[in-house]
């Protein structure tokens, strides 16, 4: 008996020791600045394993091209399958699928592809009856894509009118659509509109091909895991058992047409939600790549060369709803755009490399010539006190009221809540008068109040689907998809009418044209209030050489990657 | 007995319903679109999108349909994860939040009652003032701050045992431990209490007079009685427990179930919300009956088929 009571104080000692062990630690190393430099692997420079193993923070939440909404499909879709064109190493869409540029009809309306050889990871030849049949699916009422009515409306022909006969429940013809199958080697698109663009758009994963008799065969279980899909891709998915798994690896598709511009034998995936978890498995040598950091870990990494930041194509500005009285004031508007100040709330609030927006379409994100977009407009709307409470005191007077209560419809993470907090400070206090009453709501209820319009100020943020400034001046003309605040302005929808068309085909013209759009929008007519650009930071090992970063679609190409043994 | 056990079970097929029906219509009040890319889908998209989710008919067929579904063990698909049913979806996780919780919960009771008993046992000792202080700590505490301590110190520091991911058993020790406190901490104050109550009754001052040994009166006699209370603590604490932790799994990347179903009500997958809601409270009236069955077992005196007149 004497034995099992010393033999339970055995145990509880060890859990003791556990815990206690774990506590004075913190204690011993709470002050180190950083854990010490060195992954896991070992010092060899030759026969290194090309392999990487990563961490997302998101599972996959579909393989299937068509039904792909998000970044996390779109990157793995994009690494494990091809379209007619690609976007390389800088962001610039090439041809893949298409052998060299097609032939232009001088409309620029009708585009013929001639396909070169390749084949899916069954043997079959991709050919241009895939495309068809891929895009068909993604634009079919019945299938409920999300991103093919988006991505094709109004830009392939036919496309809209399939959509709206859908939703109306009235037949309709898939082959009404202007994409056609000359041969197995020619295929035939037709334009709604010439594109700008047009390159991108083939580019994007929802115009990736499908072959029919596989996805046919499958059925329900089609891009269900990894053995239900068909690669033409880089890389092929060697395990993913499904759309909740939290694992997934791929592996080098030996029979990519393009296989001996790729190194990368393998790579692991793993999920992790929690930023300081991701962290942890980094410095603990079991990850390569992290995911995005959250914005309080980035100071603990400035000057590390293991932090890569860059500057992403996302915008974050206050929609001002000018259904409301006070909002259609555009003394108001401006009062309330320049009335906070961006440059304290980026450095002292997100401290996480985010600059101030003084303008809607980022910098970084499209040249001409070597040139940014920026260049030309610069800084159009900026944070000034001083004016702004001019602004607003013209604009009380012109309401012929002394004071305003607006609802502020905002995140409901902890950092939306920080910077909305911040922003209704700045403005209570720089615009007297006025009163703010946050409303933070998770993000699909914000979605459905933008939807409804009902909100006064709401925070909100911008990612481009194709690389031309139109993904984000064409938000807002007059009564557009996604404008949702009432901004309306003939001039603006002129300019961004000819730039989706007789200029499609004058880069310059039509970049001049959203420029001067853009200006009319925020210094005229104060829209909309910018407030900051988003820059991303990962921890990635200095041994990964080459990785490929996108600012819309898929996050990453694997494509180039290497990895090269430590110095 | 049986007949007991039989209208038990059939009162807990009621509370399911009444259950399932209840959240189908709370959730339908729940402001907020369905689909990730609503910004984007135009008003005939969004439509299309609706009829393709069911979603474009009255509430009221629509919980028809579902309550019709449910009886032939059709749970829907998820609407974030395409094409998923949501009982693959749900039993894949269940396993790992399953596991997790079993071995916290027992690693918990079994610590905190040893932890009980010995500070009942050594009043007013160090052995009490320890388990006390461990008590607390566990109790006022929140976990993700013992996940975080022992990721970095115990995985990241002296590199133990690995910091994240679910490949097998030495994964789940960390945050096992982690995820035991608050057991440990509540099993180890009811213990402590109802001990010192029970040693103070007559019936062990007769065993001490009879010269039963120490260990029979802590084990055989104290342990027994002090039980009861302690049960119907930990059976919810269990069911919270085993259907997962949402800081938890996060913290150490395991795919279960308490993430899911939060991230589930946030962006309004209706299915999962339902599915997950509905198995929630499957296990928690299993346990409750357990527990009853328990109190039986553990002390004959109280009847199950009582106060059936």
């Amino acid at each position: 008996m004497k034995k099992s009571k010393f033999s339970l104080l055995l145990i509880l000692t060890l859990v003791f020791s556990l815990i206690l062990s774990a506590c004075s630690g913190g204690d011993n190393n709470a002050g180190e600045e950083k854990p010490e430099d060195g992954e896991g692997t070992t010092g060899e420079t030759a026969n290194v394993p090309q392999e990487l193993r990563m961490l997302d923070s998101s599972e996959i939440p579909t393989m299937d091209t068509v039904l792909a909404e998000g970044s996390t499909s779109f990157t793995y879709i994009n690494n494990v399958g091809e379209g007619l064109y690609r976007l390389d190493q800088n962001h610039k869409p090439v041809p893949a699928l298409a052998d060299g540029e097609p032939e232009i009809s001088d409309d620029n309306l009708v585009y013929t592809f001639k396909l070169i050889d390749s084949k899916w990871s069954n043997g079959e030849a991709v050919t241009a009856h895939d495309f068809v049949y891929a895009w068909q699916r993604a634009i079919d009422p019945a299938t409920g894509s999300p991103y093919g009515p988006y991505m094709m409306g109004g830009k392939i022909k036919g496309a809209a009118e399939i959509t709206e006969l859908g939703a109306a429940k009235k037949e309709y013809d898939l082959n009404t659509l202007g994409v056609k199958a000359i041969d197995d080697k020619t295929l035939e698109v037709t334009l709604e509109k010439p594109i700008a663009y047009w390159q991108d758009l083939f580019a994007f994963p929802t115009f990736y091909p499908q072959n029919q008799k596989f996805v046919e065969e499958k059925g329900e279980a089609f891009a269900s895991n990894a053995e239900n899909l068909l690669y033409n891709g880089p890389f092929v998915m060697e395990k993913w058992e499904g759309t909740d798994a939290t694992e997934w690896v791929l592996a080098k598709n030996p029979d990519y047409h393009n296989a001996d511009q790729v190194t990368l034998e393998k790579i692991t995936v793993n999920v992790v939600k929690d930023s300081n978890s991701a962290v942890n498995a980094f410095e603990a040598g079991e990850t390569d790549m992290t995911g995005l950091l959250s914005s309080d870990i980035v100071p603990s990494y400035e000057g590390d060369e293991r932090m890569l930041s860059w500057m992403e194509a996302v915008v974050f500005w206050i929609k001002m709803n000018q259904k409301n009285e006070a909002l259609a004031n555009v003394n108001i508007r401006k009062a309330i755009a320049m009335g906070f100040n961006k440059e304290d709330l980026t450095n002292s609030i997100l401290n996480n490399g985010s600059v101030a927006a003084n303008y809607f379409v980022p910098k970084d994100f499209v040249t001409l010539d070597g040139e940014d977009f920026r260049e030309k407009n610069g800084d159009i709307i900026s944070f000034n006190a001083e004016e702004a409470k001019k602004y607003w005191e013209q604009g009380l007077k012109e309401l012929g009221v002394d004071k305003l209560e607006l609802r502020y419809l905002g995140g409901d993470t902890e950092a939306a809540k920080k910077t909305d907090a911040y922003i209704k400070n700045q403005l209570e206090t720089n615009l007297p008068g006025l009163t703010i009453n946050l409303e933070s709501v998770p993000f699909a209820v914000r979605l459905e109040r933008d939807n409804a319009m009902d909100y006064d100020l709401q925070f909100a943020g911008w990612g481009p689907d194709y690389g031309n400034a139109l993904s984000f001046t064409d938000l807002w003309i007059t009564d557009g998809g996604s404008n949702r605040m009432g901004y309306s302005n003939k001039q603006y929808d002129q300019l961004i009418k000819d730039a989706q068309g007789k200029l499609a085909t004058d880069e310059k013209a039509q970049w001049e044209a959203q420029q001067e759009a853009e200006r009319i929008m925020l210094e005229e007519d104060a829209g909309l209030a910018p407030v900051y650009q988003r820059a991303a930071n990962i921890l990635l090992n200095p041994n990964v050489k080459g990785l490929a970063i996108y600012n819309y679609g898929p996050d990453y190409s694997f494509q180039w990657v290497t990895i090269e043994g430590e110095e | 007995m049986a007949k007991y056990l039989l209208k038990r079970v059939l009162y807990m097929f009621l509370t399911l319903f009444i259950i399932a029906s209840l959240t189908f219509f709370l959730m339908k009040i729940i402001p907020g679109t369905p689909f990730a890319s609503a910004n984007k889908l135009g008003p005939a998209q969004m439509e299309i999108m609706k009829a393709k989710y069911g979603l474009d008919q009255p509430v009221p067929v629509q919980y028809a349909k579902y309550i019709g579904n449910l009886l032939q063990g059709d749970l829907g698909i998820s609407f974030q994860f395409n094409n998923t049913p949501v009982t693959d979806l749900m039993f894949k996780r269940l396993g790992p939040s399953m596991q997790l919780g079993a071995q916290a919960m027992l690693l918990g009771t079994i610590v905190g009652i040893v932890l009980g008993i010995l500070a009942a046992l050594r009043q007013n000792s160090w052995v009490d003032y320890s388990s006390t202080f461990v008590a607390v700590l566990g109790k006022s505490i929140p976990n993700f701050v013992f996940a975080g301590l022992l990721q970095y110190f115990v995985g990241v520091k002296l590199g133990w045992f690995p910091v994240l991911f679910w490949r097998g058993f030495e994964y789940t020790v960390l945050p096992t431990i982690a995820l035991a406190m608050l057991p440990i901490a509540i099993a180890a104050r009811f213990m402590r209490t109802e001990m010192i109550e029970v040693l103070g009754s007559d019936y062990i001052m007769l065993a001490k007079a009879k010269g039963a040994s120490f260990f029979e009166i802590a084990f055989k006699h104290a342990l027994r009685n002090a039980l009861i209370p302690l049960v119907t603590v930990l059976g919810p604490l269990a069911i919270s427990l085993m259907t997962g932790s949402l800081v938890i799994e996060k913290i150490f990347a395991i795919p279960g179930l308490g993430e899911q179903f939060v991230k589930s009500i946030t962006v309004n997958d209706y299915p999962v919300i339902m599915g997950t809601t509905i198995l929630f409270a499957a296990l928690f009236v299993v346990i409750i009956l357990v527990v009853d069955i328990l109190y039986g077992i553990i002390d004959p005196r109280i009847r199950l088929s009582g106060g059936n007149k």
